[in-house]
């Protein structure tokens, strides 16, 4: 059984470093003593915390519950105490901190009641619900809801589904070990995927440095009641990116602006299967999930560490050394720097300054020192070799688009497709000037955002601007308006009231006295009005204007702070 | 600075070094068939260059050793060098030379920002200027049969007292000047060709200089340090143009293989027309601008001014590269229309 292979344009050969981690059997990480765990691990909406300070919770229970669709819910990965629920530092590039939930575990380690769950008889959308609520999100790498992405949305069905095995990126090996160890719950969860997808086609691509794993989920597909073709594929950095597992296995590529699903196609992680195979057959939230620990320590190997524990622990864990030049969530090629606690400056930094929790975005935390990751030569000028085009699996033209962003033409970027670029970092690595040219993406990206957002607020406020014009114009001519129908009917009532009372040959006398009639019914007029001192229409409000009034004044602060400050905002980014 | 953590190997230096060593068997074939000269006006080309580079970069207030290492100026001084004539006097290699890396480079920007070619700009200033001192070709050995040493190469470079009989003893117009002076002279192809100046399929010992270029070409492309796209659309642009023009009239037009197995044109394909910073950089861009520098080159030569018409059709064509460019963007990934969609 061969199946027809499709060579996606580009892609790098970094080398792998896979047999430094893959040599060890998985190890459960020791319970920390505490756990912080961010209510934002997921695309989409954080989670709402749902326990107060105080409050003991148990393995597994909810603690932060899932805000609309598209967002999952939080999960206490250990029994203990709620001690705080603060920002605190994030695994972030940003170094910024957000809302987090932070437990001082009791040892017990005890779980809630747990059940698993009848997924063939409850219906779908009830079922998708449940897997949002016990906080499944995509272990890849990008954490987006899995529930989401188990809908066959309108056309009922989605023909082929994709189990991507392919870890590409150099040095990360948990998919690997998960595959080697523990393939036949990766198949159940695959076999729950299928039945909610009403898939035909069942593909595991898993690239071909990773011969175990290949043997191993062989080994399990062959036991199930269901066709699954595990493909070996080439190993070609970025070739477990979805879009380049798909163009490989089936020659398709996702078109511009569309979902895989479009043309019949889903992809999920591997460990994304384990952790829906745990939610249903065993009734666990995502509490936990495979790391690997790896680069400059001692003995690199894949721990089973839970949610919220901190990094500094897993690198003790794996033996840290003296000479630590930085850590990295994820792999060399798309990880992410980790803020160090320590000052910038004074001594080096250790293992101990990972202040920042596991979550379920972490597949890897890399150690680098300055013998595996040498500082980059200097950068030189582009000289337009085009090699970063060549290895560019977007196949864009990335030395264009680093010349407009530079130049701060980001219209042209935008032409030239700088939001098709999937920052893979092919470009970057094969660039003989050692331009940061992902880094110039990103810039240019979120340049654009913030530019639209300025926009988005500049348009509101003269929408809002040109409608009060024409609102004071309107109510300019009402009043006009009734005010001249008002005269009129004054006069044609004097008029009238002349006629009756004086004869009409006495007209000249008449008008006099018609006149002067009206004088003395204006002055009257004033002199009451005068008396009564007409209340304003902002006075005597009922209770329900009065609130309506508060709030369009709240709308229109906020709206004033949205134009003041347009960049405020980064939450979008 | 952030994500990749990773880098290749490759670098600036490394692809000029790569450029600079694929030249060195067509400067070996050159030494043996017509004489050292070229070594002297190599050198010179080169000292020059990497002065005039570091006064730039050093006046631009840039740093000059990693920009003065990247030996970018080396490989502009080798092409000037070895599309000037081997026996051309000093002060015309030298004017050549800073016109290039002064004028045409760093007033441009320097390193990638450079419109022209600069070797070919500082080719095309001294054609203009100095036409009578560019026709100082030393003739092939195997036809003058008499042999310069180094130190007199270097005699005649540096304008030292030589005799006019030894220079015209040594220089002989070149396969390609003979063919122009003996058309306008109303002698057909085929009576010129009878020449001892021309060999079996171009021109006599000229013939194995392309062949040596054409093999440091080769390594080029095989070390993946070129792309096969400029090289073979030029040489197809040559090719169709001068065989078309041949096959109208035999008589009046040189055949295709001449022109084919001419040294300016392997030079040019394989080294010249492959300057990224001032070529298209799209993959159909670089097509036509291999194909149209190819074309342009037979035309000049045909109907132009002056002897050869490599240097003004690469001028011609870097003024195109960026309309090219822009005309000849590759559909990105998933972008409607792509056929294995649909």
């Amino acid at each position: 059984m061969s199946r027809e292979l499709f060579r996606f344009k580009g892609g790098v050969h970094p080398p792998d470093h896979k047999a430094e981690s893959s040599g060890r059997p998985i190890h459960a990480a020791p319970l920390p003593r505490q756990l912080t765990i961010p209510l934002r691990q997921h695309i989409g909406n954080p989670a709402k915390p749902v326990v107060k300070v105080g409050d003991h919770v148990r393995k597994g229970q909810l603690i932060g519950e899932a805000d609309g669709t598209i967002s999952a819910a939080v999960h206490a990965s250990s029994s203990g105490t709620v001690t705080a629920i603060e920002p605190r530092t994030l695994p972030h590039a940003s170094g910024l901190p957000d809302l987090c939930i932070v437990i001082d575990t009791d040892g017990r380690d005890e779980w809630v009641a747990r059940a698993p769950l009848d997924y063939r008889n409850l219906p779908p959308a009830e079922l998708r619900m449940t897997l949002r609520d016990m906080g499944l999100a995509g272990l890849g790498g990008a954490v987006f809801p899995s529930a989401v992405k188990l809908d066959p949305g309108a056309q009922g069905a989605c023909p082929t589904l994709i189990v991507n095995g392919g870890e590409c990126e150099p040095w990360i090996t948990c998919d690997d070990v998960l595959m080697r160890y523990r393939a036949d719950d990766i198949l159940r969860g695959v076999t729950v995927m299928r039945d909610l997808l009403g898939s035909t086609e069942i593909l595991v691509g898993i690239e071909d440095n990773k011969p175990e794993a290949i043997a191993a989920m062989r080994a399990a597909a062959a036991k199930l009641d269901y066709a699954v073709e595990v493909v070996p594929v080439p190993a070609v950095y970025p070739g477990g990116g979805a879009k380049q597992m798909i163009e490989t296995l089936t020659g398709k590529q996702v078109p511009t602006g569309r979902l895989s699903t479009d043309i019949g196609i889903q992809v999920f992680n591997v460990g994304t299967a384990y952790a829906l195979a745990r939610a249903v057959f065993h009734g666990e939230p995502m509490v936990s999930r495979l790391v690997t620990v790896t680069g400059h320590v001692l003995r690199p190997q894949n721990f089973e560490v839970l949610i919220g524990t901190p990094m500094r622990a897993l690198i003790e864990l794996a033996g840290d050394r003296d000479g630590v030049t930085g850590v990295l969530m994820g792999g060399p090629m798309m990880g992410v720097p980790m803020p160090l606690a320590a000052p910038a400056a004074e001594r080096a930094p250790r293992a101990e300054d990972a202040d920042v929790p596991v979550v379920k975005a972490t597949n890897c935390i890399l150690v680098q020192s300055r013998e595996l990751f040498p500082p980059p030569p200097p950068v030189l000028p582009c000289i337009r070799c085009t090699r970063c085009a060549d290895a560019c699996p977007a196949e864009l033209q990335p030395q264009d688009l680093y010349r407009f962003i530079k130049a701060g033409d980001f219209g042209r970027a935008q032409e030239y497709h700088l939001f098709d670029c999937i920052e893979c970092g092919c470009c970057s690595y094969v660039c003989p000037s050692h331009i940061p040219l992902v880094d110039y993406y990103r810039y240019g990206k979120s340049e654009i955002w913030a530019r639209e957002r300025e926009k988005r607020a500049a348009d509101l406020a003269r929408e809002r601007h040109e409608f009060r014009q024409f609102r004071l114009e309107r109510e300019k001519q009402e009043k006009a308006e009734k005010l001249a129908a008002k005269a009129a009917a004054k006069r044609a009532e004097l008029a009238a009231e002349a006629a009756a009372g004086t004869p009409p040959p006495a007209a000249a006398d008449g008008d006099a006295d018609a006149k002067k009639a009206l004088i003395a019914a204006a002055l009257a007029r004033a002199q009451a009005k005068k008396t009564q001192a007409a209340p304003k229409n902002t006075d005597d409000l009922s209770l329900g204007q009065q609130r309506e009034i508060e709030a369009i004044e709240a709308r229109r602060a906020k709206i004033r702070e949205l134009a003041r400050k347009p960049l405020a905002s980064e939450e979008d980014a | 600075m952030t994500a990749p953590s990773l880098h290749g190997r490759d670098s600036v230096t490394r692809i000029m070094a790569w450029v600079l060593g694929a030249l060195v068997p067509g400067i070996a074939v050159y030494v043996w068939l017509f004489g050292p000269g070229i070594l002297v006006t190599l050198a010179l080309a080169t000292v020059t260059a990497v002065a005039a580079e570091a006064a730039m970069l050093k006046m631009r207030g840039y740093p000059v050793r990693p920009f003065l290492s990247d030996l970018s100026a080396v490989v502009t001084a080798w092409l000037l060098a070895l599309s000037l004539p081997a026996l051309a006097p000093w002060w015309l290699i030298v004017t050549g030379t800073l016109f290039a890396i002064v004028v045409a480079k760093h007033l441009y920007g320097g390193l990638g920002q450079n419109i022209f070619n600069p070797a070919m700009v500082g080719y095309a200033v001294l054609i203009i200027s100095f036409p009578v001192q560019m026709t100082h070709w030393p003739g092939p050995l195997e036809l003058t049969q008499t042999a310069l040493t180094l130190g007199q190469s270097a005699a005649i470079i540096f304008g030292g007292d030589v005799p006019r009989a030894t220079l015209d003893a040594v220089t002989m117009a070149t396969p390609l000047d003979t063919l122009r002076t003996g058309l306008l002279q109303q002698h057909t192809v085929d009576e010129i060709v009878r020449a001892p100046i021309f060999g079996h399929v171009g021109g006599t010992g000229f013939e194995w200089l392309a062949f040596a270029f054409w093999l440091g070409g080769l390594i080029l492309w095989a070390r993946r340090i070129i792309g096969w796209h400029v090289p073979m659309a030029f040489l197809l642009g040559v090719l169709l143009t001068a065989g078309c023009l041949h096959f109208y009239d035999t008589d009046r037009y040189g055949s295709a293989l001449f022109h084919f197995f001419a040294p300016s044109v392997a030079l040019a394909a394989f080294f010249i027309a492959t300057d990224p910073v001032s070529g298209a950089t799209t993959p159909r861009g670089k097509l036509v601008f291999g194909f149209g520098a190819g074309m342009l080159t037979i035309v000049i030569r045909t109907w132009g001014g002056f002897p050869d018409g490599v240097a003004f059709a690469i001028l011609l064509m870097n003024i195109c590269a960026p309309l090219i460019d822009q005309y000849t963007q590759p559909r990105v990934y998933g972008e409607a229309g792509r056929r294995r969609n649909t």
